[in-house]
């Protein structure tokens, strides 16, 4: 029971620190709400200078631009990060999860035109999964991609959720190309680039008022022949690679969230009457009870991942512990501080608004469960009525069950 | 970063697995609550070393750490057994810190001795004042009130109730207060003024419990500092949240277990999202139990000043998620589930009684808040 660095971790922090002293002054403030392309490009040139100091991928390959180092010095970059009170890099999601599936399964081409510009942040990435119909049963995805006489595609459907899409260059987009195959059989994988004709991107806003996703629409939009990642009809695979990789991504960042009690015993205790109050500290400590188990969690799942081990589904119980602390937290805070609180100025007005819909994110809390209780408790599966038929009928047979 | 057992520790672990599962602990713990007398374990606690788990090497213990307690505990929690170590563990830590004592510590260490812990609940930060158990009711009753002879030896006036492993004990460690400050007073078999009542209509029979007066008793003062009476407390905390661990882990075991057999409708009770997302909780719940019990073992050796809040929200999960899986292991059993010829019936009687001894688990999560808050402020 060890929570302290091995001499080489402890080695790589000192220089990362080192690193960040050094160059902290350049990194823009928190996520600007105002002048979003100014905040944009400037959290752009951060990570660019982050890349160059080689701490940027550090679990990429080496001939990618990457590091070749394991997940827990990625862990010792973020933890540092955080110290140092200095942003993240602005492609998370492109570094963590879709250039390790490019990685993965793309093509020599495709490694070679797209890796290096992701890592650098001259070209930003966005997921494009979950649609309207589509979320936590993932592979009941429509958009549908055609393929032409020429080897292209066209591409015609709408995904949601997406963020990041409306300065991206270019997104990871599942589609369905066979739809009389079974529902994960007739799935493929593309690389679209964002500004192609036919793409439309409108802003998500979310009870905040803050556009925190978009919805992206495409209208048979062309894609060149070969821009799908890995095998045609193979999209599923394919997919599973990131949503391992988003597991591993998350579970390095476990121990933070920003939903740690410390933070939010300091508002409680800012007011000494409701420190003293029966209630508040009973609410509280049940609250911070669950939310020191997801920080020492995070840590159980930290010691796996530095053995090599991927996190398995029982991570997503963390989200759970997570999502559930910070609303009980949040529901606190406003009955401390009264009305105040959701003033839209304040921080906790922003994390009041913006949990019920992390709810959802990433799977709903429902099928998370579902998919705990098959696959770690071994409990059997609930009657599926979509396994065994082509996507078609089954679809045909949804619409028909609606207007019934 | 390792934050996660060694093997010496997952050996420490099987072996009191393998130990506890030579005895019909669950069977003996419903013909307990008839009157049938419970399998004596101590002397499986002394051939495992257990009872010097606590106890520096040189005094003949075993000198390990709090989260090897813990894992003993675990197991003897998962199968319901009635090892006396609640009791017994806490005292010799404060025996061992005192460690003035090399005969009797070896005693202590081998079990020829057993120790019981007396405890008293450290003030916090919205009153100072130490405290003890009172027989009923909210109102802590403050704790006994210690005077110090020419002699050196300590005289002791009050009473504690609801004292786990007290009855028989041979020797007890009484926390008490002398004038404003707490103090250990060890006390010897037979300490004239020292009477220990049998607690009876106990709703756990495998949890002997005991009242304790102290009547102008005359014993030992421990060389051991605030701090150290501080951590004897928390440590207790985390030695019953242990206990419920492995009693949950049990629970879920039983509980997925029938969710596979049972059919209703056609199809496994499992199957169902009900029965499943209950179960799911459970083991949420068991998990955050583990991952605070091993921050509290951490604590404990590596960051004292964490130790009290860990210790804390340890009891505040372990308490919370067996109640919750004892309830569920009925649940899901249906009707049979509350039956007296049933097991489940056995740790819901665990999960009520060890949520409310030694201050109870809402006494627990204000602790924790009140730890939080207090350095946050």
């Amino acid at each position: 029971m060890d929570l302290n660095d091995s001499p080489e971790q402890a080695a790589y922090r000192t220089e990362v620190r080192a690193w960040l002293e050094q160059n902290a002054s350049q990194a823009p403030s928190t996520r600007g709400r105002g002048d979003e392309e100014g905040a944009v490009a400037a959290h752009r040139a951060w990570q660019r200078k982050l890349a160059e100091g080689g701490y940027v991928g550090v679990t990429w390959p080496a001939e990618h631009g990457g590091q070749g180092k394991g997940p827990l010095h990625q862990v010792v970059i973020n933890q540092e990060i955080a110290r140092a009170g200095v942003p993240g890099i602005l492609d998370a999601i492109g570094v963590g999860m879709l250039g390790p599936t490019i990685i993965a399964h793309g093509s020599d081409e495709q490694k070679q035109r797209y890796l290096a510009p992701m890592l650098h942040g001259d070209e930003i990435w966005c997921q494009l999964f979950s649609e309207p119909a589509a979320g936590s049963d993932l592979a009941g995805i429509q958009s549908r991609a055609k393929k032409q006489d020429d080897g292209s595609w066209r591409l015609s459907g709408q995904k949601v959720w997406t963020t990041n899409a409306h300065f991206a260059s270019y997104g990871l987009l599942l589609a369905r190309t066979d739809p009389d195959a079974h529902k994960h059989k007739g799935l493929t994988m593309f690389i679209v680039p964002m500004d192609a004709e036919g793409v439309t991107i409108r802003p998500l806003r979310q009870i905040s008022g803050e556009p925190e996703f978009n919805e992206v629409f495409f209208d048979d939009v062309r894609l060149d022949p070969g821009s799908e990642v890995g095998a045609v009809n193979g999209g599923w695979g394919t997919a599973l690679t990131t949503l391992m990789f988003e597991r591993l991504t998350i579970g390095a960042g476990s121990e933070g969230m920003g939903y740690r009690a410390d933070r939010f015993a300091k508002a409680i205790a800012s007011d000494p009457t409701a420190a003293k109050d029966p209630e508040v500290r009973a609410r509280f400590g049940e609250l911070a009870t669950e939310l020191l188990a997801l920080r020492f969690t995070g840590y159980r799942l930290l010691t796996a991942i530095s053995r090599g081990q991927i996190p398995g589904p029982e991570a997503g119980m963390g989200k759970i512990t997570a999502v559930n602390g910070a609303i009980a937290a949040g529901d606190l805070i406003a009955d401390v501080l009264g009305p105040e609180a959701l003033d839209p100025a304040s921080e906790w007005s922003y994390l009041i608004s913006f949990l019920p819909g992390l709810k959802s994110a990433g799977g709903t809390e429902e099928i998370l469960r579902n998919t705990v209780g098959e696959r770690v408790l071994g409990l059997p599966p609930e009657p599926r009525l979509d396994k065994g038929i082509p996507f078609s009928e089954l679809r045909a047979k949804e619409r028909q069950e609606v207007s019934a | 970063m390792n934050f996660d057992l060694s093997d010496e520790q997952v050996l420490l672990r099987e072996a009191a697995r393998d130990a506890f599962s030579r005895v019909r602990t669950v069977e003996a713990a419903r013909d307990a609550l008839e009157g049938g007398e419970l399998p004596d374990l101590w002397p499986t606690a002394q051939t495992a070393g257990w009872t010097g788990l606590l106890i520096d090497d040189a005094h003949g213990g075993a000198g390990l750490g709090a989260i090897d307690a813990m894992l003993v505990l675990a197991e003897a929690g998962r199968v319901l057994a009635s090892v006396p170590l609640l009791g017994h563990l806490p005292a010799t830590a404060l025996l061992n810190a005192d460690g003035s004592d090399s005969e009797l510590l070896g005693k202590i260490a081998s079990g020829e001795l057993r120790a019981a812990y007396v405890a008293a609940r450290p003030g916090d930060d919205v009153d100072p004042a130490w405290t003890v158990e009172p027989r009923t009711g909210k109102r802590r009753e403050p704790a006994p009130a210690v005077t110090r002879g020419e002699d050196g030896l300590a005289t002791v006036n009050g009473t504690v109730a609801w004292v786990p492993d007290a009855v028989g004990a041979d020797v007890l460690v009484v926390v008490g207060v002398e004038a404003g400050r707490p103090v250990a007073v060890a006390f010897g078999p037979g300490a004239d003024g020292v009477s220990v009542e049998a607690a009876t209509g106990v709703y756990d029979a495998t949890r002997p419990l005991g009242h304790v007066t102290l009547d102008g008793a005359c014993g030992r003062p421990l060389d051991a500092s605030e701090e150290d009476l501080r951590r004897a407390w928390f440590l207790a905390h985390t030695l019953i949240a242990a206990e419920s661990l492995g009693a949950v882990e049990e629970c879920l075991v039983r509980s997925v277990a029938y969710a596979k057999e049972r059919y209703t409708f056609g199809r496994a009770i499992g199957s169902y999202q009900a029965v499943k997302h209950a179960l799911t909780e459970v083991l949420r719940r068991q998990e955050n139990t583990r991952s605070l019990l091993y921050y509290a073992g951490w604590a404990y050796a590596d960051k004292p000043d964490e130790f009290a809040a860990a210790a804390s929200a340890a009891r505040s999960a372990g308490g919370a998620a067996l109640d919750f899986a004892a309830r569920e292991v009925i649940s899901v059993h249906g009707g049979i589930g509350a039956t007296w010829e049933h097991d489940a019936p056995l740790f819901f009687r665990r999960a009520q009684l060890s949520r409310r001894l030694l201050g109870g688990t809402g006494d627990a999560v204000d602790r924790l808040a009140g730890e939080l808050l207090a350095s946050a402020a």
